[in-house]
């Protein structure tokens, strides 16, 4: 009969929360009482904890178990407590000094012969570990390279419960995890110079990524608005550290995160396809919700290819996460946030027919309104810059090359830097973050400069977002070409890149 | 009689045997009524202790006191109300046991003693 306490990890979204398991042994009738609002999968834990421990060599307590998981309010799910479950009801029972467990987190699914299964979201179970004040974690050992993007922590990794209870007994040794690897460069993306001409379609996503953007591109098929928005992530500076353990715990709360623990800092290219459903593009899933493809685009870039083809509600569905930068999902079990500030590219052809030359279409004119009209105002008044593509009318090489992906990302992080350098007292790295308030008080711009948005505004020509959204472009301009701020110039330029008659 | 009731009614003298041992006094046994029956009805002279007594010959099929589940429990409940009606007994506090009898072949008779099992 006995008292004992273990400590693991509940993911509520990629937020964790540091669960104490406490076990009370004897009493009563054998059996296995699970209480703190698990679900289904947890309460299979109990028959899978009592196989593991049987099969692993050890004696079952046939008394009376109450296993709590506290904080009671919080509700629990997944099978990654198994290992906390079982180390905990065989501490009450006295085969472990409950001095062993103090100070630990254990995660990890047991398969019914002890052997520890890797779990999903073992990444920010570690960070909240970390800031809840654990000394030392044992994660299944498939999870090591994952673990090791987490500092300031101990980390064990385990092949099976044995290993474990050894290991907390002081009779062996667990696995660490190896050094950090270092970022590695993956495959880099295609370049810029392969794209063929388009001065304006290449001059608006430097904008866009020099201020963290949106863009919608049309034209013709065949003139490389696919391969442009391919190699606009080429464009992208680095993520920094907080930037990629953010999109690495998203990763790994979607079981997406590759085993091998390398921390990409690649700024992410999400490109579904028109087909996807709701769920796959926000996150959603029954209980509680899982991370979609804008959260998986954080600090990089969705890609909406066909614009048109997509089903308006999804394209609609995009509007809150792209003023938030977050989106909030509910479900029966709870409400969870994810992350998704990304930048949302979008291609399109001008009409269904889409000849190589648009004097060639043969649609009707209310077909080609309907068209692009498909794209709803709402959506197209958050998207800064349109684009329009022209056909392509000589492949000969010219004697200058294209501009390359290198010389055009000089160019966008030099101008990042002195965005991130103005904004930086106020907590904003990118134009596109900066509330619209804040540019038209503490950083207004003479009434001069701004004329031109007031005659657009007045003529109902765009929106008052519309009018922030261009202020954000025009500040990106002023950037790129190295001024303080703004003349009434880049305004214009602002604005002409906004002309909806462009798409 | 069936081999299962021989070992049930062995358990049962095991069951009473132990339970002497340890002081409690034994008032009845196999107490029937249309319910079903009371195994064992002893007292610790403060209170009624109704005793269920489960016996196996081994453990391949479980333990014996996991047999003793919810159903069951609610009916030992429901007896020993009819057993109190039944010897007029007033308002008495009674705690329900378990006992688990292990007879296995070749190795020593096991009784394990779930008190206030339920």
């Amino acid at each position: 009969m006995g008292l004992a306490r273990t400590w693991s990890v509940a993911l509520h979204g990629v937020a964790g929360h540091l669960v104490e398991i406490e076990s009370d042994v004897g009493g009563g009738l054998p059996g296995i009482h699970l209480v703190g609002l698990p679900d289904a999968a947890l309460h299979e834990s109990k028959d899978r904890v009592k196989a593991a421990v049987v099969n692993s060599g050890w004696q079952w307590p046939n008394e009376r178990i109450v296993l709590a998981l506290s904080p009671a309010m919080l509700r629990k799910a997944g099978s990654g407590f198994d290992l906390a479950l079982a180390c905990a009801v065989l501490a009450a029972d006295g085969i472990l000094p409950q001095s062993a467990l103090n100070g630990s987190v254990l995660l990890g699914e047991l398969a019914l012969d002890g052997r520890l299964r890797p779990i999903r979201g073992v990444l920010p179970c570690l960070l909240a570990a970390r800031a809840a004040g654990a000394e030392r974690v044992v994660v299944p050992a498939a999870a090591l390279g994952e673990a090791s993007l987490v500092d300031g922590l101990a980390v064990f990794g385990a092949a099976s419960l044995t290993d474990v209870l050894r290991w907390l007994a002081g009779e062996a040794e667990l696995a660490r995890p190896g050094p950090r690897p270092n970022p590695v460069d993956d495959a880099a993306p295609a370049d810029l110079a392969d794209v063929v001409g388009q001065h304006d379609a290449r001059h608006a996503c430097e904008i866009a990524a020099a201020g963290g953007h949106h863009v919608l591109l049309v034209g013709p098929p065949g003139t490389g608005k696919t391969m442009l928005a391919q190699r606009f992530v080429g464009l992208l500076p680095r993520l920094d550290a907080a930037g990629a353990l953010d999109l690495a715990s998203i990763r790994s709360a979607a079981g997406r995160l590759p085993g091998a623990g390398v921390l990409s800092t690649v700024p992410p290219l999400i490109a579904p396809h028109h087909s996807t459903s709701m769920a796959a593009l926000i996150g959603g899933g029954s209980g509680l919700a899982r991370p979609g493809a804008v959260s998986l685009a954080h600090r990089g870039v969705l890609f909406l290819d066909e614009a048109p083809e997509w089903a308006p509600h999804l394209l609609d569905a995009l509007r809150t996460p792209l003023e938030d930068g977050a989106v909030r999902l509910s479900r029966a079990e709870g409400t969870v946030e994810y992350p998704a500030r990304f930048q949302l590219v979008l291609a399109a052809n001008p009409c269904p027919c889409a000849p190589a030359h648009d004097r060639d279409c043969v649609c009707p004119s209310l077909v080609r309104r309907r068209y692009l009209g498909r794209l709803s105002g709402p959506l197209l008044d958050r998207v800064d810059l349109r684009a329009r593509m022209l056909p392509i009318t000589t492949l000969a090489t010219v004697a200058e090359p294209w501009e390359s992906t290198a010389q055009v990302r000089g160019r966008v992080i030099g101008a990042r830097a002195a965005a991130a350098a103005r904004w930086a007292g106020h907590g904003w790295a990118t134009n596109a973050e900066v509330p619209g308030p804040v540019l038209r008080t503490r950083f207004a711009l003479p009434a001069g400069v701004v004329r031109p948005l007031d005659s657009a505004l007045r003529a109902g020509e765009i929106t008052a977002r519309g009018a922030d959204r261009a202020l954000r472009v025009a500040w990106t301009l002023a950037d790129l070409a190295g001024r303080d701020r703004p003349d009434r110039e880049l305004v214009e330029t602002a604005l002409f890149f906004r002309d909806r008659r462009a798409a | 009689m069936a081999a299962k009731d021989a070992l049930g009614r062995r358990g049962e003298e095991l069951a009473a045997a132990y339970l002497a041992e340890h002081g409690l006094v034994v008032l009845d046994r196999n107490w029937r009524c249309r319910l079903g029956e009371l195994d064992i009805v002893c007292t610790d002279t403060r209170r009624l202790v109704v005793c269920e007594v489960k016996t196996r010959s081994s453990t391949r099929f479980g333990l014996p006191a996991e047999a003793v589940d919810a159903r069951k429990a609610h009916r030992i409940r429901q007896l020993a109300g009819a057993w109190l009606a039944a010897h007029h007994v007033p308002w008495v506090e009674v705690r329900y046991d378990v006992l688990a009898v292990l007879v296995e072949p070749g190795a020593p008779v096991r009784v394990h003693h779930y008190e206030a099992a339920f």
